[in-house]
């Protein structure tokens, strides 16, 4: 609702100067910048850049917020509405903190007749938090985060998890405690 | 018992062998791409010249490669539809976004023998005469990417990628760009639809044909992570020595990633066709736990149709006088290749088998899979927008108790109205045939179950009613007669 009200603001008061307000308030450090400029040239048009751009300001501010995303569509010469609909599209992006740690648990069937429920419901009990709620969940102190995933691509070591960009195959629940044992 | 035959991944697993430019280089790498850059024209007999790109693509074909990601068509004449003449540029992106489940074995090639993928896919831009290519991964390997980075810079310092590749004169870049969690992008036009920078929303055939209008509206070719490491191998031992490999129509080999309730799950480098499905199951990946009994098998990746344990099949085989003979086959008999499990009425798709032992609810089973189609729809069509979150929601209600005996009938029901021209990709076909092949392969499962959650239901129903009796009339507050949802 606030990006939307925001969208019309925009429409309505005039594009240029609400925008440099933003470029105030967000901006995005040079190296990280000469790194996104240089992927725009990867491309013959501009857009194609946006996913990339996405992944890399994510992983720099922990997510993508609506001034990021203005910021995006600047740089791009798109409209907002072209980035927001591509964080709205794909999973792997988000519009608010998750936690540092984040633990992504794969629910689809082999690691489902592997024993990932077990897992996910493990971690839960273990960070206190709900197993049966729907979605991404952040522990209080915003240290972890905890979801299930679809299919990451490795059946064959059922179950498996990612904890941030790291992969873990084969993931009992010793295991899982160690990996949280290694979260600092 | 047939043996592992380790093309693809002959080094990948052994000791010592790493994903950098001088381990590959020691094992021959590169030889491919300079045999390929130094084919010279050929004079045909009609007097016409063959370049040597045109030589390669018409070497590809003698191969009977056919493509890996899915669909088995045919390598060859998936180049041979490019629109040559238009005067654009040709793109060839290479699809390494595995992500139908079941499927492990481009992380495999990615990970271990980055450079074997991009040597072939350096031939097919040579063959192709592409100057910009892409590798789309999938947002989930972050490492993955990395090292295909690490590895496109390496191959650039020695000049197998960049300006006058080796002093052949021709130029090629190529470019890793991530996905971010969306199975649709595993689908051609989605993929190019995610590349341009949109939500990978795929395009309708006709006429958004990659091969003519793809990425950028301009011609486009989308191989999978182990087609283009196949097309290495056929330039190096040359199509007709290629297409030894394998059965007839179903030439070389296929990584097969076995996965679910068996002592060794793992993926296994076979040549197509020669080795069973049962041999998969119980020689490669060492068959059930102890006492447990097969009941389900999905054999290529989770949008195929499953079998069901003791399934029976006829089909026709060519008899010595050149007859075809038709002859009942078992499930497990059948031969693991792109046209007899096509035959059987599945696919080998993705070259992924799913066991299931008779410890495994049949119902569940499919709610997961149900989940995670409803999860992945684009959303663009409706039939599969919507149809996927219902089958989805009836299954999630058949697993908590709250099934009726008319769901079967109802999945299926819905299933039947997915497929079949209302949807622009297949992934409507990948949702419902699941469900349709679930449902009526155990329609009794399914219906024990939603008896016995009715007769638990009318149970407590009577024991409330019985607890509450004497303080008024009861409240009617079911609905009776909706059977429908």
């Amino acid at each position: 609702m606030v990006f939307a009200r925001w969208f019309w603001t925009v429409k309505a008061t005039g594009w240029r100067c609400i925008r440099s307000d933003f470029y105030m308030s967000f901006s995005v450090p040079a190296q990280l910048e000469a790194e996104l400029n240089e992927l725009v040239t990867h491309y013959p048009q501009k857009r194609s850049a946006s996913l990339m751009f996405l992944h890399a300001i994510q992983e720099h501010f922990g997510y993508v917020s609506k001034e990021a995303i203005e910021w995006i569509a600047g740089k791009l010469e798109l409209q907002p509405i072209n980035v927001y609909e591509l964080v709205t599209f794909y999973p792997m992006f988000r519009q608010e903190p998750a936690g540092k740690f984040q633990i992504k648990v794969c629910r689809t069937l082999s690691c489902a007749l592997g024993g990932s429920h077990k897992l996910h419901k493990h971690f839960c009990e273990k960070l206190g938090l709900d197993s049966h709620a729907h979605g991404v969940q952040t522990t209080k102190d915003g240290k972890y985060s905890v979801e299930f995933v679809e299919c990451l691509a490795s059946c064959g070591t059922a179950p498996v998890m990612m904890c941030n960009e790291d992969f873990y195959e084969g993931v009992s629940n010793a295991k899982a405690d160690e990996i949280l044992g290694r979260c600092k | 018992m047939p043996e592992e035959f380790r093309l693809i991944l002959k080094y990948a697993d052994q000791p010592g062998y790493t994903p950098d430019m001088e381990c590959y280089l020691r094992h021959g790498g590169y030889e491919a791409l300079k045999k390929a850059l130094a084919i010279q024209p050929k004079t045909l007999p009609d007097g016409k010249t063959m370049s040597g790109p045109e030589q390669i693509r018409e070497d590809v074909k003698v191969s009977g490669l056919r493509g890996r990601g899915g669909a088995g068509f045919s390598c060859g004449l998936k180049w041979s539809f490019v629109d040559r003449k238009s005067g654009k540029p040709i793109y060839l992106i290479c699809n390494a976004d595995e992500s139908e489940p079941g499927t492990f074995k481009d992380r495999q090639i990615l990970h271990k023998d980055p450079h074997q993928m991009i040597e072939g896919m350096i031939i097919s831009c040579f063959a192709n005469d592409v100057k910009l290519a892409y590798i789309y991964i999938r947002g989930e390997f972050p490492e993955g990417a990395r090292i295909l980075n690490r590895a496109l810079k390496e191959a650039r310092e020695k000049n197998f990628l960049g300006k006058n590749i080796l002093g052949s004169g021709y130029d090629l870049e190529i470019h890793v760009h991530r996905g971010a969690g969306a199975y649709i992008c595993g689908e051609e036009t989605g993929l190019i639809e995610s590349l341009e920078g949109k939500r990978a929303y795929p395009r309708i055939k006709p006429p958004y044909f990659p091969a003519i209008l793809g990425l950028y509206m301009c011609p486009t070719i989308v191989n999978n992570v182990e087609t283009l490491c196949h097309v290495k191998h056929v330039v190096m031992m040359g199509g007709a020595e290629y297409a030894k490999i394998g059965t007839p129509n179903n030439t070389g080999t296929r990584i097969v990633s076995v996965s679910g309730q068996v002592k060794k799950p793992g993926y296994y480098e076979v040549e197509v066709g020669k080795a069973t499905m049962g041999q998969l199951i119980n020689d490669f990946a060492g068959g059930l736990f102890e006492g447990r009994k097969l009941k389900a098998v999905i054999p290529g990746g989770s949008s195929a149709k499953v079998f069901k344990a003791g399934e029976k099949f006829k089909l026709k085989k060519k008899g010595p006088d050149g007859k075809d003979i038709e002859h009942e086959v078992d499930m497990l008999d059948l031969p693991y290749d792109f046209d007899s499990l096509m035959a059987a009425g599945s696919m080998s798709g993705s070259g992924a088998i799913i066991v299931m032992d008779d410890s495994t609810d049949i119902v569940e089973a499919l709610a997961n899979l149900s989940e995670f189609y409803a999860h992945e729809s684009c959303g663009q069509c409706t039939p599969c927008r919507e149809g996927s979150l219902w089958m989805s929601k009836t299954l999630h209600r058949m697993t908590h108790g709250q099934g009726r005996k008319q769901d079967a009938d109802y999945l299926l029901k819905i299933a039947d109205n997915i497929p079949g021209g209302r949807t622009i990709c297949a992934f409507g076909e990948a949702c419902s045939w699941p469900v349709q092949s679930f449902v009526g392969k155990f329609k009794d499962e399914f219906i024990a179950k939603g008896e016995a959650d009715e007769a638990k239901g009318e149970a407590d129903e009577a024991k409330r009613a019985a607890a509450s009796s004497g303080a008024g009339p009861t409240a009617e507050l079911k609905i009776a007669a909706s059977p429908n949802h």
